[in-house]
């Protein structure tokens, strides 16, 4: 476990220092501050056809709720994409894949590193956003008690915690996506191709959610998942939604990463 | 498992669809030899490297590293091994020290105490703290040794060291290789340098569209093309004759004022007293061999892709 530490460790370095890194996390924090920015100058109204739109000018916590459903349609699977995409694709463009295979770490424990290093940044890009969020709406609305989606009153204190709950099951499709992302990135062993692909993974889910003649599989789609912690919204909680997005989305994770697992222990390592 | 040879391939073969890359490739690194790996460029030089590392699988045969297999032992049969293929490469968005920290830590086994003393060595401690995609060419390869030492190998494994470097950055990688060689490491590199070779490497096997065509010391191919003689005298015509009628020697050829012909060391000695019987002045008789490079040529161009040269005995 600590090689795989050790591994992980240098990915993260890694990703710091590639400016590519600081797109997605820049843009997951600028899009609450432009919501609020908007919603402040317009001075009145709100989206309030979306899940805790109508109470987003009640209390600064509703804001990173609002963003999270707006980010879920591409922003966040893009952002995810962008590096899980490119995670083992760079280094074999770089050929730095073939300086970190002759070392003393095997395939397996290099593999482990990467994927959770993609699964860090998806989870830092989200509370990135929410922390942002949180403060940009708190500034513009006050920190005040949050109104669940049961019609309940909920402290602030207690928003909070629900809002990490809900960050906690909000990632779950996020890592479906980015697993997918590093499936291509290892069979494609190409960036762009995997980055578009990943994002057409991602809304190709969306497209199944909406056509007719899928109402049976939608509770099963990936992009479904993303709305799973209105459960937590609710009073009593609501832990279906939950408790699905769990299983749904370890088989939309374990499936591409155990088929990139053994292709990534196969590969021939050749070329830049 | 102690006593096994550095490196020991047996009938390697890699094949892309129809395309044979390598053929049946035997290898042989003995302990503390500088072995060269010559061929033209696209042989299988790297291929034959690749595999040897484990980068890629071989089609058929196998290959082993101090008796372990490289793709069935994964890492474990890399210990004591270190090398890079068609040039070092690093993050350039790290700096050089930065790129041997992360590798030291893939190593473990105390390599990270060693970074300091391998960038000296490499003569790169000035500028260790700048990010490697501001290095120059020769700056890389001297990384990527620096990379290898922190493995403190038994074995490297140095695909064209040399090449793309100029010629003060070559004679400094010629001496470093020398160097570590003198301290008891292992080398095997790849090279299309005949002069390289002949100034490092102790063996060499080289390698033609895939297959080798000759394994063993420089002096023993050499050897294969002893035999041959230049002859100048003071009257040419009549030597001719003479070398004509004299047991032993053949394949007599006249260029301009000199003759050439094949011969053992007897009828050479022969000959001589032959022509001094004749009363003809020798003013020159030299044995002659191909050099390296025709050697090389040699076996490395003509039609037929060539079977392994039956004079590998060494």
């Amino acid at each position: 476990m600590s090689a795989v530490a050790g591994i992980y460790k240098w990915e993260l370095v890694k990703l710091r220092a590639q400016k590519r890194t600081y797109l997605g996390v820049g843009a997951a924090m600028l899009v609450p501050i432009i919501f609020v920015t908007v919603l402040a100058v317009k001075g009145h109204g709100g989206p309030n056809e979306i899940p805790l739109g109508r109470y987003i000018r009640e209390t600064g916590l509703a804001t990173p709720f609002v963003v999270l459903f707006f980010m879920s349609f591409w922003a966040f699977p893009l952002i995810t994409a962008l590096v899980a995409g490119d995670i083992v694709s760079s280094e074999t463009h770089n050929g730095t894949l073939k300086t970190i295979l002759t070392r003393s770490r095997d395939r397996g424990q290099i593999f482990a590193g990467k994927v959770l290093a993609a699964f860090t940044y998806t989870v830092a890009v989200v509370l990135a956003m929410a922390v942002v969020g949180t403060v940009a709406g708190t500034i513009e609305w006050g920190w005040k008690p949050l109104v669940s989606l049961s019609g309940t009153e909920v402290s602030a204190g207690h928003g909070l915690g629900l809002l990490a709950a809900s960050l906690g099951v909000y990632v779950l499709p996020l890592a479906g996506i980015a697993a997918f992302g590093v499936l291509l990135s290892t069979v494609t062993q190409n960036s762009a191709a995997s980055v578009v692909g990943t994002l057409m993974f991602a809304l190709l889910m969306q497209l199944l959610d909406v056509v007719p003649g899928t109402e049976s599989i939608r509770p099963y789609l990936l992009s479904v998942q993303f709305s799973a912690w209105h459960g937590f919204l609710r009073v009593p909680t609501d832990w279906t939604p939950v408790i699905r997005a769990f299983w749904v989305c370890a088989l939309y994770a374990a499936l591409p990463l155990v088929a990139a697992y053994l292709v990534f222990l196969r590969r021939d390592v050749a070329g830049e | 498992m102690s006593d096994a040879p550095p490196v020991a391939a047996r009938a390697l073969v890699k094949r892309y669809g129809r395309i044979v890359a390598v053929d049946h490739v035997d290898l042989n690194v003995e302990r503390g030899d500088v072995f060269g790996y010559l061929g033209p460029n696209g042989a299988g030089k790297t291929t034959s490297l690749r595999m040897l590392l484990g980068l890629i699988r071989p089609t058929e045969g196998e290959a082993r590293l101090f008796g372990r297999d490289p793709i069935a032992d994964g890492a474990k049969a890399l210990d004591g091994v270190a090398g890079f293929v068609e040039g070092p490469r690093f993050y350039p968005y790290l700096s050089g020290r930065k790129n041997l920290r992360l590798l030291a830590d893939l190593d473990g086994n105390g390599a990270k105490g060693r970074i300091n003393e391998v960038l000296e060595l490499v003569e790169l401690t000035d500028r260790a703290g700048d990010k490697v995609g501001g290095y120059s060419h020769g700056m890389r390869q001297r990384l990527g040794i620096a990379a290898s030492l922190l493995r403190a190998p038994r074995l490297l494994l140095l695909d064209e060291p040399t090449t793309g470097l100029d010629p003060a950055g070559m004679r400094d990688m010629r001496a470093l290789v020398k160097r570590l060689a003198s301290e008891g490491i292992t080398i095997m590199l790849s090279s299309h340098l005949l002069v390289e070779v002949e100034e490092l490497c102790n063996r060499v096997a080289i390698i033609r569209s895939g297959r080798i065509v000759y394994e063993g010391t420089l002096v023993d191919l050499k050897a294969t093309s002893a035999g041959g003689y230049r002859l100048r005298t003071r009257d040419p015509e009549r030597a001719r004759a003479v070398c004509v009628a004299q047991a032993g020697i053949s394949d007599v050829q006249v260029e301009e004022d000199d003759l050439r012909f094949s011969a053992d060391e007897d009828a050479v000695a022969a000959l001589s007293l032959a022509l001094g019987h004749a009363g003809i002045a020798i003013t020159a008789l030299v044995p002659e061999s191909a050099t390296l490079e025709e050697l090389f040529l040699e076996l490395t161009e003509g039609d037929e892709p060539g079977a392994v040269a039956e004079v590998a005995a060494a």
